[in-house]
Formats: structure tokens, sequence, C-alpha cells
């Protein structure tokens, strides 16, 4: 709220920091041999999917495994339309598509608590894989389909711009007294509905954004698969790795899942090229030590040294 | 006509005594340690592994193999609770937080199970014959080995209720269920009891792995299908409930079985389907309060 | 005109009927008080008028609208503002936000952040919070979290706000700070209805009281009528 802080050193540095980078990545084909491209495309994927899920998850505190089944929706958006018309067009489709599944899935399940809501979120990826599956088979007598293909570069630019208004707009539902809503909503939900908050409409709308991008980044990359079916489009792994890349980061600051997606989905790469036999196994051992020791991940560990460094001025409060 | 009945009933009963077995465990895991366990398959697919070397190369009876794959799972589930999950608890802020910490470390512990059982079993699909005789029942024919799967089932799970119902560690398992907190005050060392309570989750998970050895082809990736399973007969009987782990299994054996008749491929569906609308309905379970 | 009124008001919950067939009436800038034994059903009247519960039967009037069945938060921006039994602030966030999630939600949902933020300062400050307004709301003692409630409570602009249980847990000098808020929200125009078991608190502040008992209405009247009246001092005296 204190507006007066926005020329301060605080906002100055990191603004420079973020505007070099943005420069740095929009240039990136300019310098960067095809395989990095191709490679950062995909990290910006993971990092799009989780602060996507950190948007609606981290205040409200909902856990949603949900995201495979926009992820998904956008992958056969793409396949279906592909053809058809431009590409930004089919990538908006296909958020919008995730964004409609959404509110209708929130306007059903959000008053589902812990527990039950991750379940139910999570059976909705599987009633999809095996609902598109059966239809393919019995309809379209094929099992997968194939995506219209797109060059790497322009998936790449495409997934950077999605990953830029997605910034845009945590920034500012974080700011926001939308924001604002969500974060009461996690603390006590009823507290919120009795201060004169819609709590419904308040997690319906989220959820719905935060599935509205997450439909758009699949509809992009299925161009760079060219063939899907509905194992690979509604693949579980896509529901839990947001949440785990947004642990390991930390939510309690905006730049958390992106550093948690970015050097999470780097290592997956890595572990599976170098080791692509023990690469379950570390990947997995990282995920529980990460749990186990970083219960506010990356963030947490940052903010814990520098008050650290601070010299326990908060020992009391 | 009558006979075609009887046919879908048995198999759909038959496939409930499977899907009872896989979600007891589970249902144990969640009710009392309060760790929805994603890893639970991988428990199923560790049983059903041992029990085909065990079969295969040293030529021990599968159902022999029950002394040794149950306590060995067991030693694996308690030990992974003594560490992993007692130090979670402990470090949780609430029981909410603990809720959805442990779920995402049995997503790890997933993979690092998976990971191993490739490594030392290699990603085949694996199998082999064993009580594969048919059996008349009211015309139908059906495998023995699935009827002697389902009197074990039926047998673990009456042997395991009455053991919370009658003994001295079964009404500790059943007051740390209610109040983890209370039951502490009066004298129940809490950690061993939800110890003690992992590791026979675990435990039911491997003799179902064994159970199930017998009847289907095996490999290393199996286990979050019968994971997915598991959950949504646990949701169906309630969290927490053996005997509702028994009705819902059956529920859904029957269900599936009846769709399978008339459309195989909705099977899955239909389970889907019905696990979300008594999650939107009744949350608790058929069983549940 | 009463600015709030119940009709037959009922709920069960299985077969026991936690408040049964209950009429009351709270007229414009009174303070009610609402008093009865453990479990009479007074906070489950209380849920019933905010919403958090639906009547079955009965109806509820504020202003003379219908309001049974609505919303929680529609409730809100009628004018109806609650505090709870069990104080229920926004823990992680601080105290100045805290209120500011009323004003900015409340009666007057259009209300720019500047304005809000002011509002919500002022609230502060009449509620003697404004030394706390950075601090993460559980971090305040026990009494500081009951005025925050009510701070909050006050920044959605209600016409009616329903008062559960402030006193309680609070020590003495705590409770009298606690009644001359109270008669300070009375001069500025705002009805109360609180529920209260701090006995010299309510006969000193309310303006008449009413009397549950296993959930229905056996008593109601002035103070000094309730404090003589037979069949009260039977239902606190028998239990």
């Amino acid at each position: 709220m204190d507006i007066t802080t926005f020329t301060s050193k605080r906002f100055l540095v990191p603004g420079l920091i973020i505007l070099i980078l943005l420069v740095l990545l929009a240039t990136l084909p300019l310098y960067a041999p095809a395989y990095t491209v191709i490679l950062m495309a995909s990290i910006l994927m993971y990092i799009v999917l989780t602060v996507s899920w950190v948007i609606f998850s981290g205040p409200t505190g909902y856990i949603s495994l949900a995201s495979a089944a926009f992820f998904g929706v956008g992958i056969y958006t793409a396949a279906i339309l592909g053809g058809e018309l431009p590409l930004l067009i089919v990538v908006g489709i296909g958020g919008l598509a995730s964004f409609c599944l959404a509110l209708l899935v929130g306007a059903l399940t959000l008053r589902l608590k812990g527990i039950y809501f991750a379940i139910f979120t999570f059976g909705l990826v599987m009633l999809l894989r095996y609902l598109v599956l059966w239809w393919e088979i019995k309809y379209t007598l094929t099992r997968g389909r194939f995506v219209i293909v797109v060059d790497n570069n322009t998936i790449y630019y495409v997934m950077l711009g999605i990953f830029v208004v997605l910034l845009i707009t945590a920034y500012f539902i974080r700011r926001s007294k939308f924001g604002l809503a969500l974060q009461s909503i996690g603390e006590n939900e009823e507290a919120a509905a009795h201060t004169g908050i819609n709590v419904t409409m308040v997690k319906v709308i989220t959820f719905a954004i935060s599935a509205f991008f997450m439909g758009t980044a699949g509809a992009i990359m299925a161009t760079r698969w060219t063939y899907i079916d509905p194992y690979i489009a509604f693949n579980p792994l896509f529901s839990f790795m947001p949440v785990l890349m947004a642990i390991f980061g930390g939510m309690g600051q905006l730049y958390g899942p992106v550093i948690g997606a970015a050097i999470f989905s780097y290592l997956e790469e890595i572990l599976l090229t170098e080791f692509p036999y023990y690469y379950m196994l570390i990947f997995g051992v990282i995920m529980v030590v990460a749990i186990l020791y970083m219960p506010n991940g990356l963030v947490g560990l940052i903010q814990k040294w520098r008050k650290g460094d601070l010299g326990e001025k908060h020992a009391n409060t | 006509m009558m006979v075609t009945i009887l046919d879908v009933v048995i198999a759909g009963l038959l496939l409930g005594g499977i899907y009872a077995l896989i979600a007891m465990g589970l249902s144990l895991q969640y009710g009392v340690a309060r760790v929805l366990n994603i890893s639970h398959g991988e428990f199923i697919m560790v049983g059903a592994f041992l029990t085909w070397m065990l079969y295969t190369v040293f030529g021990i009876n599968p159902l022999l193999c029950l002394v040794i794959v149950g306590p060995v799972v067991f030693i694996i589930g308690f030990i992974l609770h003594k560490t992993l999950f007692t130090r979670l608890r402990i470090s949780s802020t609430s029981s909410g937080a603990f809720e959805s910490r442990s779920l995402l470390a049995t997503f790890g512990l997933l993979f690092i199970i998976q990971n191993i059982a490739l490594i030392a079993w290699g990603a085949e699909i694996r199998g082999y014959a064993y009580l594969n005789i048919s059996v008349n029942l009211g015309g139908a024919l059906f495998g023995a080995n699935r009827l002697v799967t389902l009197g074990f089932a039926i047998a673990i799970g009456l042997a395991f209720y009455i053991f919370l119902a009658r003994t001295r560690m079964g009404k500790a398992i059943r007051a740390a269920a209610q109040d983890p907190a209370t039951a502490g005050l009066m004298g129940v060392n809490i950690n061993q009891v939800l110890a003690l309570c992992f590791g026979f989750g675990a435990s039911m998970a491997g003799i179902a792995g064994l159970l199930l050895s017998m009847c289907y082809p095996i490999n290393a990736a199996m286990g979050l299908e019968y994971t997915i399973i598991a959950i949504i007969v646990v949701v169906l009987g309630g969290l927490g409930s053996i005997p509702g782990s028994f009705i819902g299994g059956f529920i859904l054996g029957l269900v599936g079985s009846i769709v399978t008749y008339f459309e195989p491929g909705l099977a899955l569906v239909s389970y889907y389907v019905i696990f979300m609308i008594l999650l939107l309905v009744r949350p608790t379970g058929i069983l549940g309060k | 005109m009463p600015i709030l009124e119940g009709e037959g008001v009922t709920k069960y919950f299985g077969g026991l009927a936690a408040v049964s067939n209950v009429d009351f009436h709270v007229e414009q800038g009174e303070i009610v008080g609402l008093i009865g034994p453990n479990g009479a059903g007074k906070t489950t009247l209380f849920n019933l008028i905010s919403a958090a519960l639906v009547p079955k039967p009965g109806a509820i009037r504020f202003k003379d609208e219908n309001i049974t069945g609505l919303k929680p938060h529609k409730i809100c921006r009628m004018g109806v503002a609650r505090t709870f039994q069990e104080v229920k602030v926004f823990p992680n966030i601080p105290v100045l936000e805290n209120v500011l999630l009323g004003s900015l939600f409340g009666t007057s949902p259009g209300m720019s952040s500047a304005d809000a933020a002011r509002e919500a300062t002022e609230l502060l400050e009449f509620v003697g919070l404004s030394a706390v307004r950075a601090t993460p709301a559980k971090d305040l003692t026990l009494a500081n979290q009951k005025r925050l409630e009510v701070a909050r409570a006050l920044a959605t602009k209600p016409e009616l706000l329903m008062l559960d249980e402030l006193m309680a847990g609070l020590n003495p000098t705590e409770v009298a700070q606690a009644m001359e808020l109270v008669t300070k929200i009375r001069d500025k125009g705002i009805t109360i209805f609180m529920i209260e078991h701090v006995m010299k608190a309510i006969m000193s502040v309310c303006d008449r009281i009413m009397v549950l008992h296993h959930g229905e209405k056996i008593a109601e009247g002035t103070p000094e009528e309730i404090a003589t009246s037979k069949t009260v001092i039977e239902v606190y005296l028998g239990e």
C-alpha cells in the first residue's frame, strides 16, 4: 500500500535485474545454440505451470492436483485446432477452454476441504484421461493425434510471452485487494465470508485464471511434441511437479516458485541425460529431502540467512 | 440370461475382493497415521516382485511366501515411518500441513521405490502360472487363483478387524486414530503406534501384491494404477474404515464388472465418475459419519 | 421499527433442536443482550442471523427485508457485522490489513484504497490498536485480537453489530475497557446485539436482555426485570 517506496532502492535494484533478465531472454535465440532455446522453452513451461499453481494454491492453501487436466485440455485444443487457426488464437482458445473447465470444476468442488479437494482434482485428471481415451478409440478410431509442427524459436517466444503476462498478472493479484482477499480466505475462510468477501467467487475466478495459463502452456507445448495421446496429455506428473517446484522454491515471495521451477526443471534435464537409469531415484531423494528440510523452500532459506545477517532482530516476536 | 448375471456378479465380487485388499492398507495408513500414501502401489509392486522372485528362483510356493513378504514389507514401512514420517510429523505446524507434506513426500518415495525396482528386477512384464485351473461356479468358469485371492482378502480383513477390536495394541491404534494427543497422555507411545500402523499398511500392500502376482502379469510401473484404485475405494468406504474398504471394494468391483460387460472402455471412467459424485455428495464416504 | 426481526426461527441438528421457534426483535439504536446457560443455542442463533446457518423453519428480516438463506457476504454487505466466540482474525496478515479487508469488502466495496486505508487507520485508533498496526494478528494478546475483530467488523460499516462473547477470557481491566468500547460504538449510532456471560457487563450495558434456554426463549425484558425474574434465576441456579 505504500506508494512512496516505489521509487526507492528497494524497487530499483530488482527492477533492473528483471529488465536485464528479460532482455537476455528475449534475445536468446540470437546468441544461444538451438539446444538451449529448446531447453529454455521447457524450463519456461514448468515455471508457467508452477507460478499458475501458486496464484491459486499459494494464498488459499487448497492443494490443487488438477494442473495436468488444464494442461491437457490445452494440449488437446492444439491437437484439434492446430492446423485450422493461427497459432496465437489456438493458444488463446486452449487457455479459454481450461478457464471454462476450471470455472465449472471450481464452482462444484471448492467447498471440499483439505485432502478431499486434492483427491478430487487428481481424480479429474484421470477421469479426463480415460474419457478422452475411450472417445478416441470409439469415435476417431485412433489412440493418439498428430499436432501441427511449429519451429522452435516460435514456441520459445510464445512461451516467453505467456510467462511475462503471467508474471505481471501474478504480481498484480498479489498486490491488489483481490490478493488480500485470497490470503484471508486461506487464513480463515469463515471470517473472510463474514467480512463481506464473496469467497466462492474469489476462489473460482482465481482457480480459473490459474487454469487459463496452464491451458495456454499446454497448447503451445503440444506443437513441440508433435504426437500426443491421452497418456501424454493427462499425465499426473504435470499435477505433482508444479506443487513440488513451488515448495522447493518457497511460496512466500513471487520469485520463489520461479527459481524453484527453473532449478528443478534444469535438474530434471541434466539427470535425464546424465543418469537415465537413476534419474527417478535421485529426483525422488531430492524431493523428499526438500520437503523434510526446506519447509519454506529456497525463499525461506534466503530469508533465514538474511535474518541471521541482521543479528536475530526478530528473536522475540 | 441368469448365467450371465451370475457371471457378472461373481466376476465383480472377485475383482472387489482384490480392490478391498489393496485399499485396506491405505485406509489404515491414512486413517491412523494420516499419510495419504501415493507410493502405496509401489509396496504392492514390491510384494509382487518378491513373490515372483521367490517362486521362480527358489521355487517357494507363492502362498508360503506370505511369511516372508509380509514381514519384509512391514519392516520397510515401519522404518520409513520411524525416520521420514515421524520427522515430518514433528516438524509440521498443523495436522493439515502434515497431511499435504506427507502426501508429497510419498510421491517422492514412489519415484525412489520404482527406480530401485527397475534396477533390481528390470522393466519387463513378468508373470508365472500358479493355481491356474478353472473352477465351475453355477455354470460360469473362474480361475482357482482368483478364488484363493478372494478368500485371503476376506481372511486378512477379518483377522485385522478382530485384531483392532480385541487386542490391547488394536485398542491403542484406535485410540491414536481418534485423538493422538489424548492417546499420548493416556500412556500410548504414539510414535510407535503410528509406525506400526504404517508398517501394517505397507505389509497389507505387500500381501496384496503377492496375491495379485498369482492372477495378473506384473511390472515395475504397475504401482500408480493400484494406488489410484485404492484411493477411490478408500474414499468410497470412508477414510480409515476397514469394513468400509470391503464395501467400497465390492461396490467398485461390481460396477467395474457391470460396466465392462456393456462398454469395456468405460470401466475406469465409471470408477472416477462414481468417485467424484460421492466426493461431492458425501465426502466422508459411505460408512463415514 | 425493528432493525432486526426473527419469526419462529428454528434449527435442528440431527434430531435435536438447537434453536426452537424463537421470535425476537432488535430496535434501531439499542444494545440488546442475549444470555443463557452453555448450550442454550445463543451462538447458533447468531450463526442463523449472519447466515453461517439457515433456519428451518423460520424467517429473519433485516430492515424489513427477508434475509433468510442469503450468503454470509451478502448479509455483511447489507450491514450486519459480527465477531466470533473463538476469535477468528487472519493470523498472518498484519493488523491494519485485517481491518482494511473490512473496509474494502464491506457495505461500500467501491471505496478507493487510499480512503479505505485512512478509514482502517481511524478504526485502529478508535479501538486502541494503532501501536501494533504492522504486527501479524497472531502475535496480539487475546484482548487485542478481540479488539481487532471488532475493528474489522466496524470497517464493514454495519448498522447492526453482533458481538459473540466479547468479554470471555478477559481480565477485569480489559472487561471494563470492552464495556466502554461497546457504549462508544452505540454512540456512533450502531445497533448492538451481544452474547455475554459476564453478568456485570451485560446488566450495566444493555437496554434489553433476551434469555435462551434449551433453544427456547424463556424471558425478555430490561436488565432489572431479568435480574428479578423467577424463571431466569431458576434456570441459572438449577444448572
